[in-house]
């Protein structure tokens, strides 16, 4: 894909789960349909920087894809016999000519339909998220793999079994039932989320190309968006990441090494992502039912709208943080109340919410705890018991990044240097929704 | 993020297969069998696209140490020659959970013999804090 000029690939993307919908309505054949869009895609990446865009870009792909499918149902002898029987059929003229249910602006529709389907609860999260990049998203095998550090031919057995299994459990290629429909979204939600934290998270070296993973998760939740613009939490969920996404270049230091929130130079946060943000979640928390999306993201808000760490109106983000913890109670909520608690009322207030989370089976041995409390701590003054949790956590983090931060905190304190009242401030974005 | 336990996140575990006398026993024993049960076993975990890869190590005996103390380095023949268990090979799996990870530790032939163990591994990425 990087020898395609951008333009063309952004359209191809844009395209792939119109044409993806538009065949699987034709021939029905999910499966099947996706590989030959797969190579519809491979195909127009090289022909057309070539020779220029075709007059009608997603008629060519449909064509195409539709050839590549009969093709392959053709050479596929026994089991297949009654289907490419059906498929010769299509005489070649009608294959050239939309058929008259992909003329419909429900090309768009496709999109939404296709995102339950690759979403669906009955594949593993690992299973949705790789196929929801290939299907709508129409990312290659190979990026996806890279992009999530696996070999490629993993990635492609992780594929194609998502689609066996949805094969197998006649899992329908249309929109959920209505009393359906809620918890569904939630479930694509979720994915797109975990999409935009696998890129969102800072590396270095060869992992730089997981970066595409968050553009990616955002221009899905933009098309979301588009496509079910009263909806409070898919907005909120897209604010969430143009505010987050916002921070990426002042997050890491150029030797890989991150910089926590408050230590963050912030003329490096991309002003245009945070207004747009600002904008979307303002909008939407007067309109729509609140939820978790929407909280983070008008905490995220918050966090952006200080020009400096120390101006930060931490009363507001505390308040924020028990509607949160009311209406989606988890115990990374939980973590990240006790910094704000930290910071309006000191950090024994913080410490003792903190000592609520000790007999927490989710979080038992897990670092963002003692990462936490040893920010607690070291607000607080007590040194040489920060310096142990920041060891700690050290020690439990399974993150290069997240393991050098926490030791060179760890030797701050142990060069005797001064206390640092803004430590905690940086811990409030600890992870994604509940 | 490295936060695979709280949200289910699939990670990298490295098993680690050690292997002591009563492997060495079984193996001359009944190779083609543990074989087979080997081969079973990454050929489901590649189905389900959890295994990333694998290798087996040379016997101990082919082992040396290399240490270098003062500038100067040194080469031992083996790990430890006293040593009962030895490190025999690892498997690469991404998997959603850890106990997912160490079922299949569990089913490895090795477990029954000497021991595996499940390491997590370090992510090149980390979530600003």
């Amino acid at each position: 894909m990087t020898t395609v000029a951008p333009p063309v690939e952004d359209l191809l993307r844009e395209l792939a789960p119109q044409v993806l919908g538009a065949l699987v309505r034709r021939y029905g054949d999910f499966d099947s349909a996706e590989d030959a869009v797969q190579e519809a895609l491979l195909a127009a990446a090289v022909q057309w920087p070539e020779e220029g865009l075709p007059a009608n870009p997603r008629g060519w792909l449909v064509t195409v894809a539709s050839r590549r499918l009969t093709d392959q149902w053709r050479s596929d002898s026994a089991r297949r016999r009654r289907e490419a029987t059906a498929a010769a059929l299509v005489p070649p003229d009608e294959a050239l000519a939309p058929s008259p249910g992909d003329q419909r602006p429900a090309g768009q529709d496709d999109t939404l339909t296709l995102l339950f389907l690759c979403c669906h609860p009955a594949l593993s999260p690992a299973s949705q998220l790789a196929l929801t990049l290939r299907a709508v998203g129409g990312l290659t095998t190979a990026q996806i793999a890279r992009a999530f550090l696996v070999p490629e031919a993993t990635m492609a057995q992780r594929i194609s079994r998502a689609k066996q299994r949805i094969k197998a459990t006649g899992i329908p290629f249309s929109m959920p039932p209505e009393q359906e429909r809620r918890d569904r979204l939630a479930v694509v939600l979720q994915v797109l989320y975990l999409i935009f934290n696998e890129g969102y998270t800072a590396s270095s070296g060869p992992a730089l190309q997981r970066a595409e993973l968050t553009g990616e998760a955002i221009r899905l939740a933009r098309a979301v968006h588009r496509l079910l613009p009263d909806d409070g939490e898919v907005a909120g969920l897209l604010a969430l990441m143009l505010l987050t996404d916002a921070r990426r270049r002042a997050r890491t230091r150029p030797d890989g090494a991150l910089v926590p929130l408050a230590e963050q130079d912030r003329d490096r946060w991309d002003r245009a992502s945070i207004e747009e943000g600002v904008a979307l979640i303002t909008d939407t928390l007067v309109r729509a039912p609140l939820g978790p999306y929407q909280l983070q993201a008008a905490i995220a808000a918050v966090h952006a709208e200080a020009p400096r760490a120390e101006d930060t109106d931490w009363p507001q983000i505390l308040a924020l943080y028990q509607v949160l913890e009311r209406v989606a109670p988890n115990p990374m909520v939980t973590l990240n109340h006790a910094v704000a608690l930290a910071m309006v009322r000191g950090p024994g207030a913080g410490l003792e919410l903190l000592a609520t989370l000790e007999g927490d089976d989710r979080l038992a041995g897990h670092h963002r705890l003692d990462a936490v409390r040893a920010h607690l701590l070291e607000m607080a003054g007590d040194h040489a018991a920060a310096r142990a949790s920041y060891r700690l956590a050290a020690r439990r983090t399974t993150s290069l990044p997240e393991r050098r931060y926490l030791q060179a905190r760890a030797a701050r304190l142990a060069d005797g240097a001064g206390r640092d009242p803004g430590a905690g401030a940086g811990v409030t974005r600890g992870g994604p929704a509940p | 993020m490295g936060a695979g336990t709280v949200w289910g996140e699939a990670m990298k575990y490295m098993l680690l297969i050690y292997q002591n006398q009563a492997t060495q026993q079984a193996l001359s024993e009944d190779p083609d069998g543990v074989v087979a049960e080997v081969d079973a076993i990454i050929e489901e975990l590649t189905g389900s696209g959890e295994w990333v890869g694998g290798e087996a190590l040379a016997d101990a005996s082919q082992s040396r140490t290399v240490k270098v103390r003062g500038g100067v380095p040194a080469v031992t023949d083996g790990p430890f020659v006293e040593a009962k268990e030895h490190l025999a090979g690892y498997c690469l799996v991404e998997c959603e959970t850890l106990e997912r990870a160490l079922e299949i530790a569990a089913r490895w032939p090795d477990a029954r013999y000497c021991a595996m163990e499940v390491r997590p591994l370090m992510e090149p990425a980390g979530m600003e804090m």
